[in-house]
């Protein structure tokens, strides 16, 4: 039987193996889409995107995580990791923006960011230690909202999911994840949004086990074929 | 109901006169035991049951108790029905002392709390150790008041049981394997001065065992039972000279410890 | 005293190499990742964390909560381990079904016992819609972290009060009965003193599990200072942007049960002498 990355395989004459992606839950979808592409261009190659936090990941790729890429939902956290000299090339792929988001029916009556600042709303936002939390923040601040969270959530697509299941009347999570949600949530675009723009930066990892694959991931992500799907899932693309 | 209190004062020596003691004719099963029995038992003479095991000895007991069902039958005590013609009393109002094979004492109370147990419950705490206090004289507990269950010997605790049993003030003294749980060196010593002691209390006392030292030392009179039956009763010498059953020849051919 | 020597013997007996290397590299698996924490740890920046305004108000919500929890667990969950150590005399389908209610806590993620919480009573909820007709919102509440800590920590309890019931000899309650007790007084002086270190030990359980609640918690109370982020969630989120300040939280829930964990073991089983 011949070694996974054995470059003789005859079913694949680049690339073979599995590789490991870590992704920012912000990219569930869309990387799950990816890597099925990929997957489809090269058949030797097994594609795994495990999402978290990004801050979460950073910290698993800093513990010695056997990962071939990470995609982040900001610079931050892809500094920490440039830092330590595990990701000698990050680049921006994808941007991402706020947008308000209700239950379906909009039972709490709500038309724009001041709204977040009702007392008589479940509202729900991102921690601000987390990335969507601090831009949330940045938005807040730059359009004069002082809003009255019931709740800090600890990933974007808690807040999500509290909104989905009716147990919030408004949340703020990027344009994304409403596209991704589909019917059950309904998206307010906020005019002061594109000021806060999250950049996501991906990079093959240094310490990647299966270098020749996570290069050739990370430039698929970056072709015209990623930056399509990327685009079609309403994320800005640089 | 009205007799209960009669006689029944403080000291450890109730009732007087006549007492037709212990009158049952019992029917039960549990388990492969399909029980009928007759029992009669009077003050001052202990009766023994005997027999094999699984002959249904401690289903006798647990019937009399209240602590396992009464099919048919009757079950009197002092001339008052406890269970069977439609009653069928509780074992907290039996008022029947029951002493268990490894006498089962209260492993968190000390053992003046487990003899004053029984007042205590009717009387509260420092009642119940007041009351305990002649019953450890008298059984030479004394010294050992404070002590935990666990801290006794096998001797010891048996003594307690016992105490803790009489303390209630009992109509009748039922006693499962009294010495089974002794060490052997001990037993012969502590058979003899509990055969004294049943032989004194005004209450009948009913003792099951499978073992020919403990028939010869307490049984006054004896029943043996076999397969829920009893297939002889008499006293000790009358089953020794007259063995209806090959287990009663086998028991008198048994060495003695 | 037979039984008290058969023991000491029982005890001199050298077990087998295989149990012992077993049982050796189990307790590195527990032991080792809190080492790995302790030495890790940034001891130099333990007082300022400690100090901040992210630890005190998230460590008393979660004593509070936990301790809180702990008591309702007990109203609720030794009559509910009462029922189901007698359940064993029962036909085996409900037998099973109410083991089966038991367990589901232990076994669910318990991010899904939080939707689960939220779907029942949630503003959207089988019974919380009804609840918020007449103004009552649970979610976002400090009783929903409770709710959430009762959910998925009293099982730990139920089944600690059963094994003790169970293993408890009931002829202690038939001696007692015997003696005049009622039946009231049997559970009081006989049946509660005899589980009472499985009780206790099931408590213990019980809070250290709603002390390390997490999932559940976010799910169904959400994540507020002061209001719903206990120590945990607190962790969680420091491990975003400040790894160091996550490990600091994690000694100090790892302290505060520890600390419990002794202080009620000395205190609740009188039982166990030196």
């Amino acid at each position: 039987m011949p070694a996974p990355s054995d470059p003789s395989d005859p079913a694949d004459g680049e690339l073979a193996g599995s590789v490991t992606v870590l992704a920012a839950a912000s990219l569930t979808e869309v990387f799950d889409d990816l890597a099925a592409s990929f997957e489809a261009e090269h058949p030797g190659v097994d594609v795994v995107v495990s999402v978290g936090g990004s801050g979460a990941l950073a910290e698993q790729i800093l513990a010695g995580a056997p990962a071939d890429v990470f995609a982040a939902a900001n610079e931050t956290a892809m500094a920490t990791v440039a830092e330590a000299g595990l990701a000698p090339e990050a680049t921006v792929f994808a941007t991402n923006t706020l947008e308000l988001v209700v239950p379906a029916g909009n039972p709490g009556g709500v038309a724009g960011l001041a709204d977040l600042g009702r007392p008589e709303l479940a509202i729900a936002l991102c921690d601000e230690t987390v990335p969507c939390g601090a831009a949330s923040v940045e938005l807040l601040a730059l359009a004069g909202v002082t809003a009255a969270p019931d709740t800090l959530e600890t990933d974007v697509k808690a807040v999500l999911t509290k909104v989905l299941l009716g147990e919030a009347d408004a949340g703020l999570v990027y344009r994304t994840d409403v596209r991704a949600a589909d019917a059950a949530v309904v998206g307010i675009e906020i005019a002061e949004a594109s000021q806060v723009v999250n950049r996501y930066p991906i990079a093959a990892l240094a310490e990647a086990p299966n270098p020749d694959a996570a290069q050739a991931f990370v430039a698929f992500v970056l072709s015209a074929a990623g930056r399509a799907a990327l685009a079609e899932a309403g994320f800005g693309v640089p | 109901m009205s007799d209960r209190t009669t006689g029944r004062g403080g000291a450890p020596n109730p009732a007087g006169g006549l007492d037709p003691g212990l009158v049952a004719r019992i029917e039960a099963h549990r388990g492969d035991v399909d029980l009928r029995l007759e029992i009669t038992a009077t003050p001052g003479l202990p009766v023994a049951l005997v027999g094999p095991n699984g002959a249904g000895k401690s289903t006798t007991l647990a019937v009399l108790a209240g602590a396992h069902p009464l099919d048919a039958g009757r079950i009197a005590l002092g001339g008052r029905v406890l269970a069977g013609d439609g009653v069928d009393l509780p074992p907290e109002r039996r008022g029947i002392g029951l002493v268990f094979q490894d006498y089962v004492l209260f492993g968190h109370l000390t053992v003046r709390d487990n003899i004053g147990f029984a007042e205590r419950v009717k009387r509260g705490r420092p009642a119940g150790r007041a009351a305990a206090e002649p019953w450890l004289e008298r059984f030479g507990l004394t010294a050992l008041a404070d002590r935990l269950p666990a801290e006794l010997s096998g001797g010891q605790a048996q003594r307690v049981a016992l105490a803790r049993a009489l303390a209630a003030e009992p109509r009748l003294l039922l006693l499962d394997e009294p010495m089974a749980a002794l060490d052997v060196e001990v037993r012969a010593e502590v058979r003899t001065e509990l055969g004294e002691l049943l032989r004194g209390l005004p209450i009948p006392t009913v003792i099951v065992t499978h073992s020919r030292a403990d028939v010869e030392a307490l049984g006054d009179e004896v029943i043996v039972v076999e397969a829920g039956e009893a297939t002889q009763r008499g006293s000790v010498a009358e089953l020794r000279a007259h063995p209806a059953t090959p287990y009663v020849t086998r028991l008198f051919a048994t060495p003695p410890e | 005293m037979s039984r008290n020597r058969a023991s000491q013997q029982r005890a001199r007996r050298a077990l087998p190499a295989v149990v012992l290397a077993g049982a050796g590299l189990a307790l590195a698996l527990l032991i080792l990742p809190l080492v790995a924490l302790v030495v890790r740890a940034p001891w130099d920046r333990v007082a300022e964390i400690v100090g901040g305004d992210v630890v005190g108000p998230a460590l008393a919500l979660s004593l509070g909560t936990a301790a809180l929890s702990t008591v309702v667990s007990l109203a609720l969950g030794v009559p509910l381990a009462v029922v189901l150590a007698r359940s064993h005399a029962w036909p085996v389908v409900p037998r099973r079904l109410l083991r089966a209610a038991v367990t589901i806590p232990l076994v669910l993620p318990p991010v899904v016992g939080g939707i689960a919480l939220l779907l029942l009573l949630g503003r959207r909820g089988v019974i919380g819609a009804w609840l918020a007709e007449v103004g009552i919102g649970i979610p976002y509440t400090t009783g929903a972290v409770v709710i959430a800590q009762v959910f998925v920590a009293m099982p730990f309890l139920v089944f600690a009060v059963e094994g003790a019931l169970l293993s408890a000899d009931r002829r202690t309650e038939l001696a007692a009965a015997t003696l005049g007790a009622s039946r009231a007084q049997v559970f009081r002086l006989v049946t509660l003193p005899l589980v009472g270190p499985g009780v206790a030990a099931g408590a213990v359980l019980c809070f250290a599990r709603a002390l390390g609640e997490f999932g559940a918690t976010i799910t169904f109370a959400g994540s507020l200072p002061g209001v719903t982020r206990t120590l945990p969630i607190a962790s969680y989120l420091a491990l975003q942007s400040d790894p160091d300040a996550a490990i600091v939280l994690a000694l100090v829930l790892l302290a505060v049960a520890l600390a419990v964990i002794l202080a009620l073991r000395d205190r609740w089983m009188p039982g166990v002498r030196a």
